[in-house]
């Protein structure tokens, strides 16, 4: 290695083009599993919050093993466990469709649902039972007294853990690399290998990680203060 | 589906709990656990050396401090694992088993996230404790020693066990370089057997799932315990922290 040279790296076409591809997987996967996991939790939360008990020790076994199962191990059972059950022909279409991605989304978002179902399950209890009997007493129903005075509310409170949530998610999304997902740390690990600058494209890898993770926060604290700007101004 | 499992574990039980120990480098289960002790026995007095910087009045130890604690925490264990995988062998010069080098990032990473646990205990206690220590004649050393820190580490215990329970989760990220560790050793079941995947990854995640069910377990219990007992003394409910929500963390 003949000194430090980010040029040899940035300046190389190739290797650029690489990372662009990289980031642009990394980004696939996070959004994919993002979205994948507010819908899942969402759901999660439907049934916690519904009258009916006998889906709660469900939804509480689902988030148990997400919180408590290594989410690499989570991602392997997926990918060299599951796949290789799946019916010849689901298995053949998912191999020409970017399987690796396909899983990484299927088990980061199972994974993050957990999470985000428990976070926007304690910020829909911390808002006091005295607003739904005033919502109720104003002659909403129960689903409207929850569309338009718990939920925006309680999604309000579980601002601030969904935020850390969404940053893990996007730093977890490199594991993706372990079960052969193309995102940014296998490109990081790709250029590495044919160039052998390894503290330079590390280095690049790093900060871009670093600069999306803080993009993803400044955006969480924008929405927070947008939802509530006198307690953001506390804080 | 059942039977395979049953003689997976039959056959197996040996190199998924020590590896291949008297013949080789001790790994699986064993290691697993060891590493994620170490690391924890080892960032635990960093932490609060940490947390104690990132509180202090002067610049020169918070600033240092607050900027490795926010890079750690903004960038992938994974990316930092696979740089001490090329530094560390670099900066000691000797060829350093890839035992040493997980230990080496999970000791960084778990200090970062502890020190922020042990933050926000502190501030947590309220400046009260801290001037209050202070009148009586303590001197900020003496006050952190006997009043501070032993209030707030006791507060920490069930969110310490937290962490624990994360840092076997984040073991299995030593995956990448080779850490024989219990992923390790499944993985090696796996290529043995080849054609029973999702068997060897469901015991894997049976495995884990268990022990660190169990901790989590304890853990609630323990800060129920410590939340009540901490309400009947001060009778200021307010005043007690709920160490888990800190933790957000989460591998």
């Amino acid at each position: 290695m003949s000194g430090f040279d980010l040029s040899a790296i940035l300046g190389n076409p190739e290797y650029a083009a690489m990372l662009l591809h990289g980031i642009e997987m990394t980004f696939i996967i996070y959004a994919g599993s993002w979205s994948l996991a507010m819908a899942l939790a969402l759901l999660l939360l439907c049934v916690r919050l519904s009258p009916f008990r006998f889906g709660d020790p469900l939804v509480a076994a689902y988030v148990s093993y997400h919180r408590n199962v290594p989410t690499l191990v989570q991602l392997m059972l997926w990918y060299f466990g599951i796949f290789t059950l799946m019916p010849n022909g689901v298995a053949t279409w998912l191999a020409s469709h970017n399987a690796e991605a396909i899983f990484a989304v299927i088990g980061l978002g199972l994974c993050q649902a957990a999470y985000f179902s428990e976070d926007l399950r304690s910020g829909v209890r911390s808002v006091g039972p005295g607003q739904m009997e005033a919502a109720r007493a104003l002659g909403h129903g129960y689903v409207s007294a929850m569309r338009f005075v718990i939920m925006p509310q309680g999604v309000r409170n579980a601002l601030p853990p969904l935020i850390n949530h969404s940053v893990s998610l996007f730093k977890n999304s490199s594991l993706a690399v372990v079960i052969g997902a193309s995102e940014l740390t296998h490109a990081v690990k790709e250029i590495e290998n044919l160039s052998f600058r390894t503290f330079e494209i590390y280095l690049i890898g790093t900060v871009l990680y670093l600069f999306f993770s803080l993009v993803i926060m400044s955006i969480g604290a924008y929405l927070s203060m947008r939802a509530d700007p006198a307690r953001s101004a506390r804080a | 589906m059942i039977h395979d499992m049953i003689a997976i574990v039959r056959d197996y039980w040996l190199l998924l709990l020590i590896g291949q120990y008297p013949n080789g480098p001790l790994g699986g289960l064993a290691n697993t656990l060891i590493l994620s002790a170490l690391s924890i026995a080892l960032a635990f007095p960093i932490s609060i050396l940490f947390a104690m910087a990132r509180l202090s009045k002067s610049p020169l130890l918070r600033w240092p401090v607050t900027a490795l604690v926010y890079f750690t925490r903004g960038v992938p264990l994974l990316m930092l694992i696979l740089w001490s995988y090329f530094l560390v062998p670099l900066l000691t010069g000797a060829d350093v088993p890839s035992f040493v080098t997980m230990l080496t990032t999970l000791v960084v990473y778990q200090s970062a996230f502890l020190s922020e646990v042990v933050r926000a205990g502190i501030v947590a206690l309220g400046p009260g404790q801290m001037d209050a220590a202070r009148a009586l004649g303590h001197s900020y050393i003496g006050a952190m020693r006997y009043i501070i820190l032993p209030q707030a580490l006791y507060n920490m215990i069930p969110s310490i066990l937290s962490t624990f329970v994360s840092t076997i989760k984040d073991t299995t990220l030593g995956y990448v370089i080779n850490v024989p560790d219990l992923t390790f050793a499944a993985s090696q079941v796996n290529n043995q057997l080849l054609t029973q995947p999702f068997q060897v990854f469901l015991i894997l995640a049976i495995v884990y799932f268990a022990i660190c069910w169990t901790l989590t377990y304890f853990a609630n219990r323990l800060e129920r315990r410590i939340t009540r007992r901490r309400a009947g003394l001060l009778n200021v409910p307010a005043a007690v922290v709920t160490p888990s929500k800190i933790v957000s963390e989460q591998l």
